[in-house]
């Protein structure tokens, strides 16, 4: 039955504040039946206080052969790191 | 058991209120047995996770109230002595808890009838004036709010589905609608624990029940069976011919090996 369930992909919220993550896919029939499956699956050690989930077909993700256009162009620009300010003493945990 | 001079009537109280608890606990008991069956067998690896945690969750209400059932009961049973170590005739779950899972649909609809009779249940129950019951209750009722979500989702989806799906969980209400007279029938030991604020009253959870039932079933496009006058009497220990082979296979490895430990 469930080669015939569209594919979610599942995002946890571990605590309150925290964002939420992705842990993993399931089957499901519709998106209802997609959160209580998480529940089921990925929540069973109190994992989590919210669940996302999203039809795995309405993600869309770059693509691996457009790596280097995508993301070599950031390696020589270290000065967008923000460690070039002179940090007051004064300023703790920063 | 050490107050001074009871009142007659009162000294009986614990011993009745033990065989009330006992009901609630073997209902749940007997349904989590049932369903951890299915585990390995479920439409769908989801599906499997899911009932197993319906299971759990009921063997685990069925734990509190043994316990507390042993302790009210006074002869030393534990919930270990009570679940594993009673014949048929002491049981008193409810006759429809028994039922055989079927199929997928007969499990759906049988969950959906105990879990809407556990909301007003255990909803009553929260607000016993028995505190421990009722913090057992109030905690039940969390679980089952989840288990009412999983086994009507379920009974919209198979009843409004297809043509075979439809026929399916309606054939099942029809099968096991006989059994729902009992939910809501009080027995002479149901009056009693009412009458002391211990329990709700069945009579007036009964007309939320219905109108839940007519709901869902609408929801569902399925059609209410018509009432059946036998109420059938699993809660005083008379029950189908189902409950002795399901304790058959609960009860082999510690009738077998008493007090086996692994």
């Amino acid at each position: 039955m469930s080669e015939d369930w569209p594919l979610f992909e599942v995002f946890i919220r571990s605590r309150a504040g925290l964002e939420h993550k992705h842990v993993g896919s399931l089957h499901a029939a519709d998106a209802r039946m997609a959160i209580e499956h998480a529940r089921d699956v990925y929540t069973r050690r109190q994992e989590g206080v919210s669940i996302w989930v999203v039809r795995s077909v309405d993600i869309r993700a770059s693509d691996p052969e457009e790596a280097e256009a995508l993301f070599e162009p950031a390696r020589d620009k270290v000065y967008r790191h923000p460690t070039f300010y002179a940090i007051p003493e004064e300023v703790k945990n920063l | 058991m050490s107050a001074a001079l009871p009142v007659a009537g009162e000294a009986a109280q614990p011993a009745a209120q033990a065989r009330y608890v006992l009901r609630l606990a073997d209902t749940a008991l007997v349904l989590g047995q049932r369903l951890s069956a299915w585990i390995g067998h479920a439409p769908a690896l989801e599906e499997d996770l899911g009932l197993a945690n319906l299971s759990l969750d009921l063997i685990g209400q069925a734990r509190l109230l043994l316990t507390y059932a042993g302790e009210l009961e006074g002869r030393g049973r534990d919930e270990d002595a009570l679940a594993f170590l009673r014949d048929a005739p002491e049981f008193a779950n409810l006759t429809l808890a028994e039922q055989p899972n079927g199929d997928f649909g007969q499990t759906i609809v049988r969950q959906w009838l105990i879990d809407t009779w556990q909301l007003q249940i255990y909803q009553g129950l929260s607000a016993s004036r028995d505190t421990r019951l009722a913090a057992i209750a109030a905690k039940a009722l969390k679980e089952t709010r989840y288990h009412y979500r999983f086994s009507s989702g379920w009974l919209v989806r198979l009843g409004d589905g297809t043509d075979e799906s439809h026929a399916r969980v309606q054939r099942a209400l029809d099968e096991l609608w006989r059994f729902t007279t009992e939910l809501f029938t009080p027995d002479e030991l149901d009056e009693r624990m009412s009458a002391a604020g211990i329990a709700p009253a069945l009579a007036q959870l009964a007309p939320g029940w219905s109108a839940r039932i007519d709901q869902d079933l609408a929801t569902a496009t399925l059609r209410r069976p018509a009432a059946q006058p036998y109420p059938w009497h699993g809660k005083c220990g008379v029950h189908s011919e189902h409950l002795g082979h399901l304790l058959g296979e609960m009860q082999h490895l510690q009738r077998t090996y008493p007090a086996a430990q692994w």
